[in-house]
């Protein structure tokens, strides 16, 4: 797989730089002042906010680090973090083994391969919101059987939400796969034939250390899909079934934390919009971590290349 | 010896085939389970969500006509504002972001480099981090600074999804203006041939590949997405096909699930005659888009 990872180019001819210099604002224009817009001054003005305590964007006073304080002593967060955590972990594993193995199995060059990619891809092209509450019509359907539903019981959301995801996201990794596998060279696994390696030999001492740096990319790719995801938690459970404790304060047991933050936002309480950037800011450096971790692995792995 | 080798390696590749036709079977069911529920009346869609519509159960198109007029919000305003927000959003950031790849590729100063270090680092950051200033910023700024609509309209909502999806288009464009040559750029300055038209008539037509992949991206995410456009719009007078079948599904009381079904089985053929139709340059695009974190 080609990857562009270093900065800009510094070769740059004279003839080309000088005119386009002068079109500045044509060329980068547009697309600077809509990233301000659209993220740059709402990232930072984010940023502010989390230290303060507002109800609008205008009339916010400096408390410092309190919003973080009580973010990270709020249970719902802490709950709704380590469920996002485990769910990210277990989702991982089953989407990348199954992932793997199908698109090993449709490079061997088997009958149909073209048609059942095509068919294993498909989930992706629908949208979140629409898939949740497709699975949640089948779940329904199944569950109705046994007098129960899907948001009776917080494990029954929780593998409900596991199978929506394997489902959409396996052929999405599998797609990454393939593209790894088949750029092999040939003559490598023709050279492991007629030295007499046998299958599980060729696995693991070819297939795989070759096929490493889309095991890092998918691997980070569905860790990060799986700590933002929204829309299918969103339409799947919203959360449900709730557990209320003593103090009346309720846990929404199957609620991750993009759905936390979500509903600290836009919940009954607009005071607690400070603390819900607060949470939304510890939300982004875990999955720019995340997201670092992954940069830093594959430039490793590219340099002993 | 040989020849019972190849005939083994037959027979599990026959294996392979079989088992993957019944995996496909089922990966297509839910799709089929859409398209019969839609056909169903409402209260069997819950009883006997797996039966096929026969008899009694059977609503002929009254689910869909329902399902089109169906709360106090036409069905197909939602569509329309979804495919012109999914049009012009991509062909925006295609054209806005190519062009100033182009630029941070051929020139090298401080403010190309800082701008492109500012993308990069935009891909990793989640939408809740920027949701609610973001939506803020939308009520409150106009098109053109001062005049102009705001951007809270579908009119208008494409120069946001310009700004958010920015980094990953323009990280795609520059990592592939990098490997084209400068010799035919260099080649139609010494003609006298401007930058403006250099691009349009030279660097355009070269970044196509690119241009296809960003724009299938991009086109996914748009079409998709739920929460930018549910937290930027002005929800009483305009939705997308997502808010609207969140909408029908969200709003308590007697939730019409035909009706439902039918609207998501009327979504989703638009996207799978998409897919069928350029699957080709879907999965190369996807492929291609890999990278990002």
């Amino acid at each position: 797989m080609k990857r562009h990872r270093t900065a800009p180019a510094s070769v740059s001819s004279v003839l080309i730089r000088r005119p386009i210099k002068r079109w500045f604002l044509l060329f980068m224009g547009p697309m600077l002042i809509s990233f301000c817009v659209g993220f740059l001054y709402p990232f930072l003005k984010g940023l502010y906010l989390s230290f303060c305590k507002f109800k609008t964007t205008s009339n916010a006073t400096f408390i410092g680090f309190g919003n973080y304080v009580k973010a990270l002593s709020d249970p719902s967060f802490l709950h709704s973090f380590w469920y996002t955590a485990l769910f990210a972990v277990v989702s991982l594993v089953l989407v990348n083994l199954l992932a793997f193995l199908i698109a090993y199995c449709l490079t061997q060059g088997i009958k149909g391969s073209n048609i059942f990619r095509t068919v294993f891809f498909m989930p992706n092209l629908i949208g979140g919101i629409v898939l949740g509450y497709i699975w949640s019509m089948i779940f329904d359907g199944i569950l109705m059987k046994y007098d129960t539903s899907i948001l009776m019981n917080s494990s029954y959301g929780f593998w409900g939400l596991i199978i929506v995801i394997a489902w959409q996201q396996i052929g999405y990794m599998m797609i990454i796969y393939i593209a790894g596998l088949q750029a092999i060279p040939e003559d490598m696994m023709e050279a492991a034939k007629i030295d007499g390696a046998n299958r599980t030999q060729t696995m693991f001492k070819i297939t795989i250390p070759n096929v490493m740096p889309s095991i890092t990319i998918c691997t980070f790719l569905s860790l990060t899909n799986g700590f933002k995801l929204f829309d299918q938690n969103l339409a799947l459970t919203a959360g449900q079934p709730f557990l209320f404790n003593a103090d009346g304060t309720a846990i929404k047991t199957t609620e991750m934390l993009a759905l936390n933050i979500f509903n600290t936002f836009y919940g009954d309480n607009p005071s607690a919009r400070g603390v819900a950037q607060a949470k939304a800011v510890i939300f982004f450096i875990l999955v720019a971590g995340l997201g670092m971790i992954q940069l830093l692995a594959t430039r490793k792995k590219e340099v002993q290349q | 010896m040989i020849s019972n080798g190849i005939s083994r390696e037959k027979a599990r590749k026959i294996f392979l085939t079989v088992l993957f036709s019944l995996i496909s079977i089922i990966y297509v069911y839910p799709v089929f389970l859409v398209a019969m529920n839609s056909f169903k009346l409402n209260t069997f869609v819950k009883t006997a969500t797996f039966a096929v519509p026969s008899g009694e159960s059977f609503a002929g198109f009254a689910n869909f006509i329902k399902g089109m007029t169906f709360g106090n919000y036409p069905f197909w305003k939602s569509a329309f504002y979804s495919v012109f927000i999914t049009v012009v959003s991509s062909s925006l950031i295609i054209l806005c972001t190519s062009m100033a790849a182009w630029y941070i590729s051929r020139v090298d100063s401080l403010i190309s480099r800082i701008s492109y270090m500012l993308c990069v680092f935009s891909m990793v950051v989640p939408f809740q981090m920027v949701m609610f200033t973001l939506s803020k910023t939308a009520d409150t700024v106009r098109l053109f600074g001062w005049f102009g609509p705001k951007l809270n309209t579908p009119w208008t909502i494409p120069v946001i999804y310009l700004g958010f999806g920015a980094g990953l288009a323009v990280f795609m464009f520059v990592g592939f203006v990098k490997s084209v040559p400068l010799a035919m750029e260099e080649a139609a300055a010494i003609d006298g041939c401007g930058p403006v038209r250099t691009f349009f008539q030279i660097v355009f037509p070269v970044l196509k590949p690119t241009m296809i992949s960003v724009g299938i991206l991009e086109i996914m995410w748009v079409w998709n997405d739920y929460l930018l456009p549910y937290l930027v719009l002005d929800r009483t007078k305009y939705m997308t096909i997502p808010i609207h079948i969140q909408y029908l599904k969200g709003s308590y009381g007697t939730v019409d699930l035909g009706a439902t079904m039918a609207l998501i089985f009327l979504s989703i053929i638009p996207v799978i005659t998409f897919y069928l139709s350029c699957q080709k340059y879907i999965i190369k695009g996807v492929a291609a888009g890999a990278v990002k974190g």
